[in-house]
């Protein structure tokens, strides 16, 4: 039973960083109606600029802050400039332009800041949290950051002007623009605010996975998985879905004989397609039924 | 939060439709083509010789994609996992039971139709970006799949198999490099004028009247869950004979060679090429064969930037790939001949 427990502690304290993954996932997802496969590496490169504003001697905050607004308007300038041409493209020519997009973020990373892979420090400490030895502080104080986050944007989404503007114009854009919605510029604020997130996502992950080009892969994947299990639709749904793939992927591996760490990914991956198949809309997505 | 129902009008469609008819190439170029084709190993070195040969190889597992995205209209990111089917196949068929290599392309073909054809059937209930990010998942798993430890009396784990590569038969007075390139173009030709007939029967239009409009083609009587399996079948035989090809022509196989990097590059090969536009294919395999190069020419340390730059421009210049550049010219041959 101890065994059961600690499994599943460590699998919410890896879920954390899933759940923030997703939640930048969902948001883009919410705002363009697609995957963006280069939000990893997106959130990489914020978390590049923070480690280099502190390599220049600001201080932890004062770097969190100036790399969440440098996201947020680099996000808005990538949608601008990128992707607004493409709005009306077939969905295949976007996702060339997400892999293009990937392409080139990563290979930049690597010739700016180089492959070796950097400390990257933690506002919270690592000692353990509450005398436990699976959780450390930072990744409680990852936790925490994830739901207040999640509760702030309910609260914009819920309860402000914009956030109403967004979600009308994600669900029906033609009535949005009707009564006078800017539509367009409502998809750029989702591309800013989902960057945000990302950066944030970023600067919570690189102390546990170390600052390097390539670390968002594998997180990229569970990040996905997760919104897939709780949903695209449902930013609440992906952070659930963040800590069951946590918990999932460690009780996998600890009780399933023969799934040692080589086969959580594939295990990860197992889950998308079978709840995509069994209910594409995840636990808390809507059902989307397309006119004919 | 609430399940309620929500009715969205229908967007734009997932793959712009191409006519029947504009998938081909006319018989005139084709017989230049293949001239040109048929001719050129005679002039190179041997190196060049086996990237010719890859060419082929990449453009067969780029048409085998278009067929299942230009033809049916489904996305799949997942095509490096058939390849390494394929691959596996016939390195294990070679090394492990002695059976001659050309024997193995039959084999490995049917394994993968399976393989594709069992993968398609969940995938049928996906659509877009969904069933993307499922062919994405088989992709990634495969290469951890294939390390297996209870495999790895027969794949050789993460070390891989070396392949013979074969002499030229009735003692040819060929390299083996010279020997395996016409190999590949016969078994490249063969597949391309059955992926034309194929495109062009009931079948295919079978295929292109799901792509266009799912519901219209279940209420004109088409069976929509058989072709969509029927697309995914095809298209992971073709890759899977393209990656057996490549199997001998590279003369290893490991499982790190299989990774999500090489479904991307056919992916952005079939972009490239001209989504639908079957010539296109080997259009999209140069791309992804030389691009990479010449932009690590440019800047060594920003091939990556500039190949993704490249691809950008691709996009917006020509989004219908080298099927709108050999409209174009074809146009201005026209004009140029009235002048």
């Amino acid at each position: 039973m101890e065994l059961f427990t600690n499994q599943v502690l460590a699998g919410i304290a890896t879920g954390a960083i899933y759940a923030c993954m997703a939640l930048a996932v969902v948001m883009i997802y919410q705002a363009i109606d697609h995957l963006n496969f280069a939000q990893g590496e997106m959130a990489m490169f914020s978390t590049f600029i923070s480690w280099q504003l502190m390599q220049w001697g600001l201080s932890y905050w004062a770097a969190f802050l100036i790399t969440l607004a440098f996201s947020f308007v680099a996000g808005i300038a990538i949608e601008r400039i990128l992707f607004k041409p493409l709005a009306k493209a077939p969905v295949l020519t976007n996702v060339a332009g997400f892999i293009a997009l990937f392409a080139i973020v990563n290979s930049s990373a690597g010739l700016i800041w180089d492959f070796t892979i950097k400390q990257y420090p933690t506002p919270f400490g690592s000692s353990p949290f509450l005398g436990s030895q699976l959780i450390s502080t930072h990744q409680a104080g990852m936790i925490g950051v994830t739901v207040l986050l999640l509760v702030a944007l309910y609260f914009f989404f819920q309860y402000t002007r914009i956030g109403l503007a967004m979600r009308a114009a994600a669900s029906l854009p033609e009535s949005a623009r009707l009564v006078g919605i800017n539509t367009s510029w409502m998809i750029a604020l989702g591309w800013g605010m989902a960057t945000a997130i990302g950066a944030i996502a970023g600067m919570l992950i690189a102390p546990v996975v170390f600052l390097e080009p390539n670390m968002m892969g594998g997180v990229l994947i569970y990040g996905f998985a997760a919104a897939v299990l709780g949903g695209l639709t449902s930013p609440f749904g992906a952070v659930v879905g963040g800590f069951l793939v946590g918990v999932f992927e460690n009780l996998a591996g600890t009780y399933i004989p023969g799934v040692g760490n080589e086969l959580k990914l594939p295990i990860a991956l197992a889950l998308i397609i079978s709840v995509l198949v069994v209910k594409p809309a995840g636990l808390f997505g809507r059902q989307i039924v397309k006119r004919v | 939060m609430s399940a309620a129902e929500e009715v969205v009008a229908e967007g734009h469609e997932a793959v712009e439709a191409v006519p029947k008819r504009a998938m081909t190439l006319g018989t005139g170029t084709s017989l230049v083509v293949l001239a040109a084709l048929l001719i050129a190993p005679v002039f190179v070195k041997n190196f060049i010789i086996f990237q010719m040969t890859m060419l082929l190889i990449y453009g067969l597992a780029v048409l085998a994609l278009n067929i299942l995205t230009g033809g049916s209209g489904q996305f799949s990111l997942g095509q490096s996992a058939f390849y390494a089917v394929g691959a596996y196949t016939t390195a294990v068929l070679m090394e492990h039971f002695n059976i001659n290599y050309a024997l193995t392309l039959p084999i490995a073909g049917v394994i993968c139709f399976g393989f594709g054809y069992l993968f398609g059937k969940p995938a049928l209930r996906l659509s877009g970006v969904y069933l993307a990010l499922a062919t994405f998942a088989l992709a990634t798993a495969m290469p951890q799949l294939l390390k297996l430890n209870f495999l790895e009396h027969w794949t050789g784990g993460v070390q891989g198999l070396v392949v013979t590569k074969p002499d030229a038969p009735f003692g040819l007075p060929m390299s083996q490099d010279m020997w395996l390139y016409y190999f590949t173009l016969v078994v490249t030709l063969a597949i391309y004028i059955f992926s034309v007939n194929l495109l062009r029967s009931r079948s295919g239009r079978a295929f292109m009247a799901i792509r266009d409009n799912e519901i219209a083609a279940s209420a004109m009587g088409v069976d929509v869950a058989l072709y969509k399996t029927l697309a995914f079948g095809v298209s992971a035989a073709i890759t899977g004979i393209a990656g057996s090809l490549g199997a001998i022509a590279v003369q290893f196989v490991a499982p790190d060679s299989y990774t999500i990097t090489l479904a991307i590059s056919l992916f952005l090969g079939m972009v490239v090429g001209g989504v639908g536009w079957l010539p296109g294919s080997i259009v999209g395999a140069a791309f992804i064969i030389f691009v990479p190069n010449i932009a690590e020419g440019i800047s060594k340390g920003l091939s990556g930037a500039v190949f993704g730059v490249l691809l950008f421009l691709v996009i917006y210049l020509v989004p219908h790939g080298a099927r709108q550049a050999a409209i174009l010219g074809h146009q201005l041959a026209g004009k140029l001949r009235k002048n």
